[in-house]
């Protein structure tokens, strides 16, 4: 356990470092100075701006002082917003970021597992096509399309929801629906493919056989390894939920980091874009670990040291 | 004594006689198969008709791949007249889903958005089928080192976040059609390779596959001959499943303003600009973009489900 | 002699896409107390099937029991509703299934899994389960049982997983033991093992066992009276010695041949030809006549009577009929 979790460490640091370096060559191949289209300057003050990011200085150079910067977690400035580094930034616009995905995975998860769980149980009844129904409409509906819906029936239409910012609970009611309809329904389609196929397992008649109740077959036996297959695309549901959190931020007008993340994509603020990008993928890459330990604790059989050899 | 009773009795009278010949009977009989087996894609395309959703799907992407060919022809207006005297005006006859605030007529542009949709969908799914199949399909079928390395690579993708790998992409090469379809096929064959590749590994060891090679078949005719049919249903699926996925990246890259620029329209982009002027009023703007987008996914979706359902053979009896 | 179980004229159907399969059609057998009856037959035959309706586990929809009665301690199963039957599955009549592989799950100690029939049913601290547990799989010989409980399945052989499963039925002392091709997924110097278990525990505890198998071999070990089954009836009926020795119906005989033996010359190894009929449209007559070597115009038309030849035999075939007898050596 020990040494596969030290294994998995240095891969997931070689991954982010692969990250790092491509995102870093990226960027800078962008042809011209960032400065170049700037009205005001003239030679000279583009000079000293890029002297003062330390843009004149070769490539090989810039990149050796990106990394050291970012072992003591300094993700650089933005060029846009002079008196900003992207630290600023993340520290603002993080903590909103984090508590809208957080919310949204939690109401994803449960609502998720209980509409799969129950279609399951309800196989080919009409509970069942209700259910999947509803998942396949949240599939289908695009993030930013929920969320201009919601806003239209229940912010303007019937003003029961406030938007924009993120100052009270209300206030996050539907930006967290808007972002988690997309990741329940896939939850929801999911749990209950894998429960349909546990019920269908021998154990599950060994536990038929033996008179337990229903409650008891589904909960201690059946959910708990239908539940696996859920809990490895836990990781890219997460990738998907913090992409969808910068649209849903800028159609709600909260202030996360997502919404720092577009204005910097249509500004070509170059520092930010590559400084949130590297802290994403670290986050990402980090939960990805978390599913597969998650994934030890819940099936004995796999014992992590081993699954190398897969 | 007593048995020997009991089998005197044993004449059944409602018998006649004349039965009790020995049956005549061709050779066949014994060995007949008795029901007529259908093959693999005669029955899978059986259970696809049977299902309604599915077919329902299909039968609206097709009428959208008609009206994204079509659809202009029958207005007089195009992708991109302006008519400032006409601007944000409802849906009526002459202008069936309103106009625009530049008095473009919303259904032309929503047919324009159709086509491009489509067209990213289809090319995304059809670079990664090509990538994920030669890599999959020599990654499974070489096997051993080869394998390891090149599935290692594969996961370092598979651990990217794939809008963000797109969005920077698109950053770095600037917003267009072309750009498009190239950012998202820089990860997207992840998934296909991993799913090619896992087919073939199991695939392999079969007998026909091992009979034919120790026939001496070059490698390339039993790819083609032996794995393809047999990897073709979880090929087709994961690309019914990849179209509707590139369609919401396309709609999501022009949303946030790094997809089809103007003049073009996309959904994403129309949805975008619907979305300035929803409280105004002008529900059209936003309403009949955001429709397509999401029927078409949804199409799509019930579409690769029904195929799924259909083309896995764990669900034939 | 007692008599533990009665099946009576059973009919199960299964509805799929090509319409409706007929799995059992009209089976009954007795089953007496401290017996092993055999039900022997191809896969397909539908002696799973009659196992499974009898514990009422086919799975409804898209199995249903058509008709017919299952009585025990003077109740019909086919008529209890699910309350009334979850209290007599493992309490009164338990199952073991082919596969100890996947007979197990995967995510939960063996040790709560066999403790949860005897919590289910008898009113015992966990404590007292535990205790049951232990002197359950001592019984079924796993060593060191108070180890083994906490362990998970992956952690077992296949056959030491056969006897937790074996433990796991018997934790209740139930009067019936349904075991469907216990064997089957075996080494063959484990199965001789559970074979001998079976006999053992079957002494030990009086338990009746009805034993699904497709293999002679297993029987001829076992079973005091063997059930043949085709096509979803039982063709013949009889002990051991009467099946294996005076074996009636043309499959019964067929089977005995297929089957090798030590003793038997070289080359005497004869297969039955064909394949079983489709039971979706079951002919009307004899199912096995399209493959019997003794078919007679009759067999295609009418379905053959029971012939009692013993207090214990019994065969459905034309061939019993006196108008047959003389034909027979017309035969070959």
């Amino acid at each position: 356990m020990k040494a596969y979790f030290f294994k998995r460490l240095i891969a997931m640091f070689i991954t982010l470092w692969l990250i790092i370096t491509g995102t870093f060559f990226l960027m800078h191949s962008v042809p011209g100075s960032p400065f170049n289209e700037e009205r005001t300057t003239n030679e000279a003050i583009q000079k000293n701006l890029e002297a003062y990011y330390q843009l004149d200085k070769p490539l090989i150079v810039q990149y050796g002082n990106y990394l050291k910067a970012l072992v003591k977690f300094d993700l650089g400035p933005s060029i846009k917003k002079s008196s900003q580094t992207v630290n600023d930034m993340l520290g603002r616009g993080f903590p909103v970021s984090f508590e809208l995905g957080m919310y949204t995975l939690i109401v994803a998860l449960i609502s998720g597992l209980i509409l799969g769980v129950v279609a399951a149980l309800r196989h080919n009844g009409i509970i069942d096509y209700l259910a999947m129904s509803i998942a396949v409409l949240g599939i289908s509906i695009p993030n930013f399309v929920m969320a201009t819906v919601l806003i239209q029936q229940l912010a303007v239409n019937l003003p029961i929801f406030p938007v924009a910012t993120w100052s009270s609970p209300q206030h996050m009611v539907l930006p967290i629906l808007a972002l988690a309809t997309g990741p329940m329904a896939i939850i929801a389609r999911l749990t209950r493919t894998s429960m349909l196929e546990v019920l269908t397992q021998d154990y599950i008649k060994t536990a038929k056989a033996k008179g337990l109740s229903p409650v008891k077959i589904v909960f201690k036996h059946a959910l708990r390894n239908a539940l696996l297959p859920v809990v490895t695309v836990l990781g890219s549901l997460a990738a998907s939920i913090l992409t969808g959190t910068f649209v849903i931020e800028k159609i709600f007008a909260i202030p996360g980091m997502g919404k720092y993340f577009v204005d910097s994509i249509n500004n070509r603020d170059y520092p930010v874009i590559m400084g949130t990008t590297v802290f994403y993928s670290a986050i990402l890459i980090f939960m990805l670990l978390l599913v597969d330990i998650a994934y030890g604790v819940l099936d004995p059989r796999i014992k992590l040291h081993k699954k190398e050899a897969k | 004594m007593e048995l020997r009773k009991q089998e005197a009795q044993n004449i059944s009278p409602d018998v006649p006689n004349e039965w009790f010949v020995p049956k005549v009977r061709n050779k066949q009989e014994a060995e007949a198969v008795v029901r007529p087996s259908l093959s693999y894609w005669q029955d899978s395309w059986h259970r696809l008709l049977k299902n309604k959703l599915a077919m329902a799907g299909l039968i609206f992407l097709l009428f959208l791949a008609l009206l994204a060919i079509f659809g202009p022809i029958f207005s007089s207006h195009t992708v991109e007249s302006q008519k400032l005297a006409e601007q944000n005006l409802p849906p009526s006859s002459k202008y069936w889903f309103g106009t625009d605030d530049l008095g473009r007529d919303v259904f032309i542009r929503t047919c324009y958005g159709a086509r491009i949709s489509l067209f990213v969908g289809l090319m995304a799914a059809l670079i990664d089928f090509i990538i994920g199949v030669v890599y999959g399909g020599l990654s499974g079928y070489k096997g051993g080192r080869t394998d390891n390395l090149m599935m290692r690579f594969v996961e370092i993708l598979y651990g990217l976040p794939y809008l963000l790998v797109v969005i920077l992409v698109m950053v770095v090469i600037g917003p267009g059609l072309t750009t498009i379809i190239l950012a998202l096929s820089i990860t997207g064959w992840v998934g296909m390779a991993r799913i090619v590749r896992g087919q073939v590994l199991q695939i392999k060891n079969y007998e026909f596959v091992l009979a034919s090679k120790t026939f001496g078949t070059k490698t390339a005719r039993i790819i083609r001959k032996n794995l393809l049919p047999n990897t073709m249903g979880p090929i087709i699926v994961q690309m019914t499943l990849t179209i509707p996925s590139a369609i919401f990246a396309e709609a999501f890259l022009s949303f946030i303003g790094l997809g089809i620029q103007a003049p073009h329209a996309s959904w994403g982009v129309m949805a975008n600009d619907g979305l300035s002027t929803i409280l105004s009023g002008y529900w059209w703007r936003l309403f009949f973009p955001t429709m397509f987008i999401s029927l078409t996914m949804f199409a799509f979706n019930v579409l690769g489900d029904g195929l799924q359902d259909a083309l896995d053979p764990k669900l034939r009896r | 002699m007692e008599k533990v179980l009665q099946v009576k004229d059973l009919h199960v159907s299964f509805s799929t896409y090509g319409g409706e399969v007929k799995a059992v059609r009209g089976v009954s057998f007795d089953l007496h107390k401290g017996e092993t009856l055999a039900i022997v037959g191809e896969s397909g035959c539908g002696k799973s099937v009659t196992s499974q309706s009898i514990m009422r586990l086919i799975p409804e929809p898209p199995g249903k029991i058509r008709g017919g009665e299952i009585i025990f301690k003077n109740m019909d199963l086919i008529k209890l509703k699910e309350p009334e039957l979850r209290k007599i599955r493992g309490a009164n009549i338990s199952m073991i299934f082919q596969d100890p592989m996947t007979a197990l799950n995967p995510t939960i100690t063996i040790g709560e899994q066999i403790m949860e029939g005897i919590i289910q049913h008898e009113k015992l601290t966990r404590a007292q389960a535990k205790r049951v547990a232990v002197e359950m799989l001592t019984l079924v010989g796993i060593p060191n049982p108070e180890i083994r409980l906490k362990q998970y399945p992956h952690q077992f052989s296949g056959g030491m997983r056969q006897r937790i499963v074996i433990a796991m039925a018997l934790v209740c002392r139930p009067d019936v033991l349904i075991a469907d091709e216990p064997t089957t997924a075996l080494d063959v110097t484990i199965q001789a093992q559970i074979l001998e278990l079976f006999r053992d525990i079957q002494k030990k505890t009086g338990v009746s066992i009805i034993l699904i198998t497709h293999d002679l071999g297993v029987v001829a070990q076992v079973a005091d009276r063997i059930a043949v089954m085709y096509a979803g009836r039982i063709v013949e009926l009889g002990t051991r010695r009467e099946i294996f020795y005076k074996p009636q119906h043309p499959y019964t005989k067929g089977l005995l041949q297929s089957v090798p033996r030590l003793d038997a010359e070289k080359g005497e190894l004869v297969p039955i030809p064909g394949t079983p009929p489709d039971l979706f449209s079951p002919p009307v007559g004899c199912a096995f006549a399209a493959r019997c070597p003794y078919a007679m115009e009759v067999c295609d038309r009418v379905y053959p009577f029971k012939t009692h030849l013993s207090e214990q035999h019994q065969v459905d075939c034309w061939l019993q009929d006196e108008r047959a007898k003389k034909l027979v050596s017309s035969f070959k």
